[in-house]
C-alpha cells in the first residue's frame, strides 16, 4: 500500500541570555560542574523563581518574528516528574496558555513555498545533565551537574503539516535561520543549543485520519533528522504492510546505524500532573512592550532576499546565499551601502570572501578584510587602477595584512598598465618568442588568440590592462 | 518580675533605658528554656551560642544609638524558616540533616534590626497538621495543660510564646497553623494578607495558601513584628509591592463605628458552649467601645474544607518532590539504584500524614482527575474569595471563633484525620480568600484552656485588624493571665 508520512516537529532552543530563566546565575557553557548554581537553581527548600525579563522579550521576538499571536496573558505551569537532573522535581514550563500560538513559517521544497504551521512556542527551564563514571575506583556512579539546569529554552511547536522528510528539514533549516538571525540562539546543534524531537506517523494515501504517531528524540543534526524521519517511515510501512499496528512509543534516534529505538522504560505514557505554578504570578504582556520589540527586530531573510532580487536585481541564487546567515547578509549589505553595485559586490562576497573565510574556518564578522576595504578595491577595478584579475592577488593580501587597498597595490607595482607603447613592446617580444604559434594562427588556427593573450599577461604579470591587450595583440596577429 | 516575662516593647524600654542588656534579657530567656523545655518541648534546635553572640553585637548597637524596636530582642523562629549555617528541618526526617546556605527573606530582616535568635521550633512535620503531634522530633505541650495539644502546625511557636521561652515567635499559616496555636496557647497570631510577607526561605507546604506572621503576647508586639517582617521582597515573585504602614500607629484604641460581620456559617450549632460563650462575651465588649454588628453571610463556607485539602494537597505533592535524597537531606545508604533511593528514602523520609496529603495531591492532579478535583476547587475557591469581597462592602471586620473548641487531648484526633482537619474550618477560608486574620485571646474554658477569638480583615487592611484587636485587648485581661508550669 501506498502511505502518506505526517510529520511534526518541537524544536527546543536554547536562549542567548546571559542569566538563567528563574535565578541570575551565568548560563555560560563550560564551568566547572555546579560552579554556576544559586538556591534557586539547585532547587533548595525555600527557594522561589524570578522571570527573567530577557527570556520573555527573546520569546516575543520569536514569536513575531514566525507569525504568532503574542498572548497578553500567559501562565506558567509545573511539569511533574522524577529525574536526578530535575533538583524541584519539576520542570516550570508553560502548558495551557503559552506565550506564542498560531503562527506559521513558510518553506520551499522543490521549487514550490508551502505553509507550515507553528501551534505554540512556550518558555521552559532545562534540566542538568547527569555523568556516569563506571571506574574501578569509584564503581558505577553517577554524578549530577546543574550549570545547565534552569537555563532559559523556547519549544516551537509545529503543526503536523509536513509530509516529508525533505520538508522537515526544510521547516527544521528555516527554523534554525530565524532564530539566529534574531540572535537569540547561538544555532549549534552539536552543543544542543537547539535540537529537535520529531513525531512522525502514516495514513494511507488519501486518508483523512492520522496513524498513529512515534516520537523521535535525540535527533542533533540536519542530516540526522532526515536519516530518522526516513527510517521511521519505512519503519512503520513495514509494520502495517504487515498488518500490524504502530506502537505509540517514544523512540531514541541512534546516529551510529541510523536507527530508531524503542526507549525502554518509558513505554506508559507519563502523567506529567501539570498544573499552574503558584511561584509565578501571571504573565502580562502590554501592547507597548511588543510594540517595542517589534521595533527591534532584524530584516528576516524572506524580506532581505525579496529585497535583493527586487531591489538590487540580484539572481535568486545570489540572493538565497547572501541571506543564508545574518552575518553574511550585515556583510553584504554593509558593502552596498558604500559601493553602491549590487552585482559585482555579491559576485566578491560569493567568491573570494566566503572562499577565504572557509579556508580559514573563520566567522564573516572576524573577516580581515572589512566592507570598506572590499569596496575600496572594488573602486580602483572600477577606475582601471588594477584589472579584475590583479585584484584577487590584492584581496589576498589585504586577507593576509589588513592593509589599505591602495598601499598594497603601490608598494607591489601591481597598477595595470594601460601605456600601449609598453604594452605592444610586451606582444612584440611574445610573437618573437613563439613564431611557430603565430604560424598557425595565421594560417587560421584562430583558438590560439588565448593562448597570446596568457602569454602578454603573463608576461606582464598580471598588470596589462586586458582590454588593450586584446585590441592590440589582435592588430598585430592579423597585421 | 523576670526579664523573660517581658513583652517586646516592655524589654526594648528597658534596653532603650539601659536598665537591662541583651546579654542579660537573652541569659534570662535561655535559663527559662533550660528549665521549661523539658515539660513543653517547643524547640527542634536551641542555639544558645548564637544567642549569646547576637545579643553581644545587639548592645554594641544599643551603645552606638543605632536601636531598633527589635534590636536585642530574644527571638525564635519556627523551623521552616531557612537560617544559614542552622540545622532547618521542618521537623521532618528527610531534613534531619538539613543546614541551609542562605536565610530566609523574613529571618534576615530580623537579623539586620538586631534580633537574637533562641533557636528553631517545632511543628507539624511540613506544617501539615493542627496539634504539632506529625513531627519528627516529638509532639510539643501545651503550657496550660501539658497533656493538650499546643495546636498546629506553628505549636512550637506558640508554646514557646506562652511558657515564655521566647519574647515573640514567627510561624506560618497555611489553613490556620499561626492563628489555631495563637489561640489554644492563649498568644496573639496574625495571619497577614498573602503576598504582604515574603515566603522566599520559607519551605513551601501550599505556595498559594503559606504566609508568615508573627505569634505574640500582645498585639503591640504583634504590630511590631508584622513592621519589621513585611514589605516587598523582589525574590519573590508573590509578594506585593505595596508600602508597609506604620503598624503601630494604627494602635489608637478607638473602634466606634466600626461595623463587624458575624458570619452565619461560623455560629453553628454544636459549636462548643465555652467558645460560644466567649464569643458573647466579646460582641458584648466591643459594643461597648462603640462598635456595631451585622449578621451577614458566606454563602461557600461549607465547602472551604474540601477546597483547601484538595488545593493544598495538590500544590504540596508537587513543592515536595525535591526531597528526594540526590541533594541534600536524609538518603537511606543502603538503596539499590535510582528507584530503590527515591522510594526508600521518602518511604523513611517522610511522616504518615504527609505521605498521605503526598498521595491525595498526587491523585487531585492526575490525568483524568484534575478537571474534576483540581480544577474545580479553584473555582469553588474563586466563589469563597468572592464571598468576602462582597462582605466587605458592608462590613468593616468578620469576628469568628478561631477554633470550634479549646485545645483538646494529645491523641485524641490522631487517628481521625477527618476530626483533625475539622478544627480548621474556621481559619481556612481567610487561607483560600488571601486575606488577613488575628487570633486574640478571648477567655478562658472551666479547665482552663484559653480561647481565640479571630478578627478577619479586608486584603491589606491589617490596620484595621490590629486596631480592634489591640482595643478589644485593652477592654479585656485575658491577655495578662500567664500560664502555670
Ligand atoms: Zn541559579
Amino acid at each position: 500500500m501506498k502511505y502518506q508520512a505526517v510529520i511534526g516537529l518541537e524544536v527546543h532552543v536554547q536562549l542567548l541570555t546571559n542569566t538563567k530563566i528563574f535565578c541570575g546565575c551565568s548560563t555560560r557553557f563550560g564551568a566547572e560542574p555546579n560552579s554556576q548554581t544559586c538556591p534557586v537553581c539547585l532547587g533548595l527548600p525555600g527557594a522561589l523563581p524570578v522571570l527573567n525579563r530577557r527570556v520573555v522579550e527573546f520569546a516575543v521576538r520569536a514569536g513575531l518574528a514566525t507569525n504568532c499571536a503574542i498572548a497578553p496573558r500567559s501562565i506558567f505551569a509545573r511539569k511533574n516528574y522524577f529525574y536526578p537532573d530535575l533538583p524541584k522535581g519539576y520542570q516550570i514550563s508553560q502548558y495551557e496558555l503559552a506565550i506564542c500560538s498560531a503562527g506559521h513559517l513558510d518553506i520551499d521544497v522543490d521549487g514550490e513555498t508551502k505553509r507550515i504551521g507553528i501551534t505554540r512556542i512556550h518558555m521552559e527551564e532545562d534540566a542538568g545533565k547527569l555523568v556516569h563514571l563506571d571506574t574501578m575506583e569509584a564503581g558505577e556512579k553517577s554524578y549530577v551537574d546543574l550549570n545547565r539546569a534552569c537555563t532559559p529554552l523556547l519549544e516551537v511547536v509545529s503543526e503536523p503539516d509536513l509530509r516529508s522528510a525533505d520538508e522537515a528539514v526544510a521547516y527544521l533549516k528555516k527554523l534554525h535561520q530565524i532564530v539566529v538571525y534574531l540572535g537569540i540562539c547561538d544555532g549549534n546543534m552539536e552543543e544542543g543549543s537547539f535540537r529537535c524531537d520529531a513525531n512522525v506517523s502514516l495514513m494511507p494515501v488519501g486518508a483523512g485520519e492520522f496513524g498513529t504517531r512515534a516520537e523521535l528524540k535525540n535527533i542533533n543534526s540536519f542530516r540526522f533528522v532526515k536519516q530518522a524521519i526516513e527510517y521511521e517511515i519505512e519503519r512503520q510501512a513495514e509494520i502495517l504492510d504487515d498488518g500490524g499496528k504502530v506502537v505509540q512509543e517514544t523512540r531514541l534516534f541512534d546516529p551510529a546505524t541510523g536507527t530508531t529505538r524503542s526507549m525502554r522504560g518509558k513505554e506508559e505514557a507519563h502523567d506529567y500532573r501539570y498544573f499552574p505554578d503558584p511561584d509565578l504570578v501571571p504573565l502580562v504582556v502590554s501592547d507597548d512592550w511588543i510594540a517595542e520589540i517589534r521595533g527591534t527586530l532584524p530584516e528576516l531573510p524572506d524580506a532581505k532576499k525579496a529585497r535583493y532580487t527586487g531591489e538590487f536585481g540580484l539572481p535568486e541564487y545570489d540572493a538565497e546565499v547572501l541571506s543564508a546567515s545574518r552575518d553574511i547578509a550585515d556583510y553584504f549589505d554593509a558593502c552596498v551601502a558604500l559601493y553602491p553595485q549590487a552585482k559585482p559586490v555579491s559576485n566578491w562576497v560569493m567568491g573570494e570572501v566566503l572562499r577565504a573565510l572557509k579556508e580559514d574556518n573563520r566567522a564573516v564578522a572576524d573577516c580581515p578584510v572589512t566592507p570598506r576595504l572590499l569596496t575600496e578595491m572594488l573602486r580602483l577595478v572600477e577606475q582601471g587602477t588594477i584589472s579584475g584579475k590583479i585584484a584577487k592577488t590584492v584581496f589576498d593580501e589585504m586577507y593576509k595584512t589588513g592593509k589599505e587597498p591602495a598601499g598594497i597595490v603601490e608598494e607591489k607595482g601591481l597598477v595595470q598598465v594601460s601605456d600601449s607603447g609598453a604594452i605592444e613592446q610586451i606582444i612584440d617580444e611574445v610573437l618573437v618568442a613563439n613564431p611557430d604559434n603565430v604560424e598557425q594562427y595565421r594560417g587560421g588556427k584562430e583558438k590560439l588568440f588565448g593562448f597570446f593573450v596568457g602569454q602578454v599577461m603573463k608576461a606582464s604579470r598580471g598588470k596589462a590592462n586586458p582590454a588593450l591587450v586584446n585590441e592590440l595583440l589582435l592588430k598585430k596577429l592579423k597585421g | 518580675m523576670e526579664l523573660y516575662e517581658l513583652t517586646i516593647h516592655e524589654l526594648h524600654e528597658k534596653l532603650k533605658k539601659r536598665e537591662v542588656s541583651s546579654v542579660e534579657a537573652t541569659k534570662s530567656l535561655l535559663a527559662r528554656i533550660d528549665a521549661v523545655e523539658e515539660k513543653v518541648k517547643a524547640f527542634i534546635t536551641v542555639t544558645p551560642e548564637e544567642a549569646l553572640k547576637n545579643a553581644e553585637a545587639a548592645d554594641k548597637r544599643i551603645a552606638a544609638g543605632e536601636m531598633d524596636l527589635l534590636t536585642g530582642i530574644p527571638i525564635a523562629l519556627k523551623d521552616i524558616f531557612l537560617t544559614e549555617g542552622i540545622l532547618t528541618t521542618c521537623a521532618s526526617r528527610i531534613l534531619s540533616n538539613f543546614i541551609p546556605p542562605y536565610d530566609a527573606t523574613a529571618a534576615a530582616r530580623l537579623k539586620e534590626r538586631g534580633m537574637v535568635l533562641l533557636g528553631k521550633l517545632n511543628q507539624d512535620e511540613f506544617a501539615m497538621g493542627s496539634s504539632t503531634e506529625t513531627s519528627w522530633f516529638g509532639k510539643t505541650r501545651n503550657p496550660w495543660n501539658l497533656e493538650c495539644i499546643p495546636g498546629g502546625s506553628s505549636g512550637g511557636s506558640a508554646a514557646a510564646v506562652a511558657a515564655q521561652q521566647a519574647v515573640a515567635t514567627l510561624g506560618t499559616d497555611t489553613g490556620g497553623s499561626i492563628r489555631q496555636p495563637a489561640a489554644h496557647c492563649g498568644c496573639v497570631g496574625l495571619k497577614p494578607t498573602y503576598g504582604r510577607v515574603s515566603r522566599y526561605g520559607v519551605i513551601a507546604f501550599a505556595s498559594s495558601l503559606d504566609q508568615v506572621g508573627p505569634i505574640t503576647r500582645d498585639v503591640t508586639d504583634c504590630a511590631i513584628m508584622l513592621g519589621a517582617v513585611a514589605g516587598h521582597d523582589p525574590k519573590d515573585s508573590t509578594s506585593v509591592d505595596t508600602p508597609v504602614p506604620d503598624y503601630l500607629k494604627a494602635l489608637t484604641g478607638e473602634v466606634r463605628g466600626l461595623r463587624i460581620g458575624l458570619p452565619r456559617e461560623y455560629f453553628i450549632e454544636g459549636l462548643d458552649p465555652d467558645v460560644k460563650k466567649a464569643m458573647d462575651d466579646a460582641i458584648a465588649t466591643f459594643r461597648g467601645l462603640g462598635a456595631g454588628f451585622v449578621e451577614m453571610s458566606l454563602p461557600h463556607t461549607e465547602h472551604a474544607i474540601a477546597v483547601y485539602y484538595l488545593i493544598a494537597t495538590a500544590e504540596a505533592s508537587s513543592n515536595l518532590a525535591r526531597y528526594d535524597g540526590v541533594r541534600f537531606g536524609y538518603r537511606n545508604p543502603d538503596a539499590r539504584g535510582l528507584l530503590d533511593m527515591y522510594m526508600v528514602s521518602r518511604d523513611e523520609g517522610f511522616g504518615a500524614e504527609v505521605k498521605r496529603r503526598i498521595m491525595l495531591g498526587t491523585y487531585a492532579l492526575s490525568s483524568g482527575y484534575y478537571d474534576a478535583y483540581y480544577l474545580k476547587a479553584q473555582k469553588v475557591r474563586t466563589l469563597i474569595t468572592r464571598d468576602f469581597i462582597d462582605a466587605f462592602e458592608s462590613v468593616d471586620l468578620i469576628l469568628t471563633p478561631v477554633a470550634p473548641t479549646p485545645a483538646f487531648r494529645i491523641g485524641e484526633k490522631e487517628n481521625d484525620p477527618l476530626q483533625m482537619y475539622l478544627s480548621d474550618i474556621f481559619t481556612i477560608p481567610v487561607n483560600l480568600a488571601g486575606t488577613c486574620g488575628v487570633s486574640v485571646p478571648a477567655g478562658f474554658n472551666g479547665d482552663g484552656l484559653p480561647i481565640g477569638l479571630q478578627l478577619i480583615g479586608r486584603p491589606f487592611g491589617e490596620e484595621t485588624v490590629l486596631r480592634a484587636a489591640h482595643a478589644f485587648e485593652q477592654a479585656t485581661e485575658w491577655h495578662k493571665r500567664k500560664a502555670a508550669i
